[in-house]
């Protein structure tokens, strides 16, 4: 795995502010990551060009309140370890947010020099202090004596960074998951070229580090039941939109038709793409349609095509409606994932596996809610694109699973927990954040969530006389 | 970690296991499953819970693919890496009714448990065991404790009535007033032995078997058709409604990996067991 950059293969591709990429040709061959980072001197030239703002913009744009000129000023004067040590404060788990954050529209996008010139690579810079630097976290608050025990439910990024939050401040946090490794949409979701698991297991390591006690192939409400999950003095549920879409065309359950996050479970967290030395399969696929087109769909898109096929992506409104990030949608490109836009799949053909998906084209009409143009369909034109195998990429729903359990929660429309901007759902000493609360949402509003939720659950139980529930 | 306390064979291709596993025998019901993974790298796979005894956890498996066999190559004292579960909704547990238990070949595995819940409840349980030999009867003891009354019955005759399980159902209703049944069994035994009950109008349900992976409800892998809807197995099920589950689909996606699950065994054959690998794939 490559991750420090002072040496650069190929002729790489050179962004705004030189991060570089590996070239295309040898980047789909292999799994390894896409983004080769900044060397040293590109680091401090790109943090000079911070203006230092007295007022900074890209904090308030950031989740999770990270110190961003300070960290930046650390990495100009070339004290890289001091840059992450400033990070850690604010963020546990800065390799993976300086990777998969969308920085453009947060930090970066509140940068002054953004209208200006170009605004600071503030990610780029991030990755760079958290893979350079050598800092952990420094003395941590002395263990409370009021520590309590509070139960963490789901160890996605929200789970994650509540406990690591609840922990630093004194408490006893036991994380629970259900499957057999902690990350949750860290490890089966995001690809390996976006994100190593390397990376994510080093800074799951941190937190575990403080103290939390993991507990893996534990999933709440069946092998620790409510009544048990009650006795802890809060507890926070991050479990995640897990729940996957489909699109309730017919033909949907032919062979051949994944949701994305089964196709990304079986390559990321199972590894199929060493089948048979790893146990689980993945069919590979020579035609693979991939409907969708936000990052979820460019993840799918991008695996199929290092698995060897040819990936053609459907999605029912134009390219610039594509709701993935700029640089997914570009990678994607870049590998050769072909682009079908304002067409909408409305069967898909074959028995017992899929041989075709059929489509409508679209027409863009009148603006509608997201202010995008609605669209509708186009009568008679259907054609069918040839595929062997179709991945949907549409979107998943808040996880059931637990909240169908928690008599006296209040749910949404998507079947979310409803909480208040602190995160208390409707049942006492019951807080919930991340996707559940949300929705599909992004990696780093989950943190957001997570550590709003641990300041307020150590607050509201410091208020609280020990033994009373 | 979870250690092997007991492995043994029941019969051909027939193993037993009991895994320390506190979290999951303390919560575990009749119906439900759980996942095991064996090592890095290994696939996890669902296997119902046979039964449970404090700590302790017993599954039952037929070798099919490689990490079946890896699974009957465990001994007591051995380690596997994951068991997570238990996992799915338990059985709907009636009172005071006639229930038949039928279980077919390696299905009988999860028939005890699910006998003995339903006589605590306070039923009368028949149960009924059908494999293709004498030798794959497994469990007969156990059944004849937890049942009122017990029939068996061999495709070869070489044990109990000559026939099918679904022949004995069918005496069975005739005879007695039955309010429930359940049928847990390969797919193809359990929609040809669901047919007996289904003019009768008797209320059944069978545990469905789809290949999943991560057994939560994130994947959508174990999605089944019952009365003409997609439910999840892992999380709605196991157990359908049995005159409902359209069971033509269930077996067509059941074999979407036979190529794969081939490749797999030839694979474990030539690098694990050291044997010639020509044990045909069943």
């Amino acid at each position: 795995m490559r991750l420090n950059t002072t040496t650069r293969p190929g002729a790489g591709v050179r962004e705004r502010n030189g991060m570089a990429e590996r070239p295309v040709e040898e980047r789909i061959r292999d799994f390894e990551e896409v983004d080769t980072g900044m060397t040293p001197g590109e680091a401090m030239e790109e943090a000079a060009r911070c203006l230092q703002c007295k007022k900074p913009a890209c904090i308030n744009g950031c989740p999770v309140g990270i110190d961003i000129p300070g960290f930046i000023a650390e990495i100009a004067e070339g004290r890289f370890s001091e840059a992450r040590s400033r990070i850690l404060e604010a963020n546990l788990l800065p390799a993976i947010c300086g990777r998969v954050c969308p920085q453009e529209s947060q930090c970066e996008g509140a940068c002054v020099l953004a209208g200006k010139e170009r605004a600071i690579n503030i990610g780029a810079l991030e990755r760079f202090a958290a893979d350079n630097g050598v800092a952990e976290l420094g003395e941590e608050r002395p263990v409370s004596l009021a520590g309590r025990r509070i139960a963490v439910v789901g160890s996605g990024p929200a789970g994650l960074t509540a406990a690591a939050e609840l922990a630093r401040r004194g408490h006893k946090i036991t994380l629970f998951e259900s499957l057999h490794e902690p990350g949750g949409v860290l490890v089966y979701g995001i690809p390996e070229f976006r994100l190593p698991k390397a990376i994510v297991s080093t800074e799951i390591e941190r937190v575990l580090a403080l103290g939390v006690e993991l507990r893996t192939n534990t999933l709440v409400g069946n092998a620790v039941p409510v009544d048990d999950l009650m006795t802890f003095d809060a507890v926070f549920v991050a479990t995640g939109a897990g729940l996957p879409v489909f699109m309730g065309i017919p033909g949907e359950e032919t062979n051949g038709v994944y949701s994305a996050n089964e196709f990304l479970t079986r390559v990321n967290l199972m590894r199929a793409d060493c089948f048979p030395e790893a146990g689980t399969p993945v069919k590979r696929g020579s035609r693979v349609v991939v409907t969708g087109a936000g990052n979820v769909a460019m993840d799918a898109a991008r695996v199929a095509r290092r698995l060897g096929a040819r990936v053609i992506l459907v999605y029912r409104r134009r390219e610039e409606d594509f709701p993935a990030r700029c640089a997914e949608v570009r990678h994607a490109r870049e590998e050769g994932v072909e682009f079908v836009t304002c067409a909408a799949p409305v069967r898909i053909h074959g028995t017992p596996s899929v041989t075709g998906v059929e489509c409508v084209r679209m027409e863009m009409c009148e603006l509608d809610a997201s202010g995008r143009p609605e669209p509708r369909a186009i009568e008679g034109s259907s054609f069918i694109i040839d595929a062997d195998c179709v991945i949907q990429a549409i979107g998943t729903s808040p996880n059931p699973l637990l909240v169908r359990l928690l008599s006296g929660a209040a749910t949404g429309r998507k079947g979310n927990l409803v909480v208040d901007e602190d995160g208390r759902t409707t049942v006492p000493w019951i807080y919930a954040g991340g996707d559940i609360a949300t929705g599909a949402a992004t990696v780093i509003l989950a943190m957001g969530a997570g550590k709003r939720a641990a300041s307020v659950i150590d607050s509201d139980l410091a208020s609280r006389p020990e033994g009373e529930i | 970690m979870y250690r092997v306390v007991e492995a043994r064979p029941l019969a051909d291709r027939v193993h037993a296991l009991v895994i320390e596993a506190p979290h999951v025998a303390r919560n575990a019901k009749a119906g439900q499953f759980l996942i095991i993974r064996k090592e890095p790298g290994g696939e996890r796979i669902p296997l119902t819970v046979s039964a449970v005894d404090d700590d302790r956890v017993r599954v039952i498996f037929m070798t099919v693919g490689a990490t079946t066999h890896q699974l009957a190559e465990l001994q007591p004292g051995d380690t596997i890496l994951d068991v997570a579960g238990p996992l799915g909704r338990p059985s709907e547990i009636p009172s005071g009714e006639t229930c038949v238990v039928v279980g077919g070949g390696v299905g009988i595995a999860s028939c005890p448990i699910l006998a003995r819940t339903l006589r605590e409840a306070g039923n009368r349980v028949i149960g009924i065991l059908g494999a293709r030999t004498a030798e794959l009867l497994i469990l007969e003891d156990e059944m004849r404790t937890a049942c009122d009354e017990l029939y068996l019955a061999t495709d070869d005759g070489t044990k109990g009535r000559h026939g099918f399980a679904a022949d004995v159902l069918k005496e069975v209703i005739e005879s007695v007033q039955v309010d429930s049944v359940w049928i847990i069994g390969p797919a193809i035994m359990m929609k040809v032995t669901s047919e007996v009950t289904r003019t009768a109008g008797i209320r059944t349900w069978v545990s469905l078997n789809p290949i999943m992976v991560d057994g939560t409800g994130m994947c959508g892998s174990c999605r089944v058709i019952v009365n003409g809807e997609v439910r999840f197995a892992c999380v709605d099920g196991p157990e359908f409604d049995a005159h409902g589950v359209d069971f033509d689909h269930l077996m067509q996606r059941q074999r979407f990996y036979f190529e794969e699950e081939r490749h797999a065994l030839e694979h474990h054959h030539a690098t694990r067991c050291g044997c010639s690998g020509e044990e045909r794939h069943g």
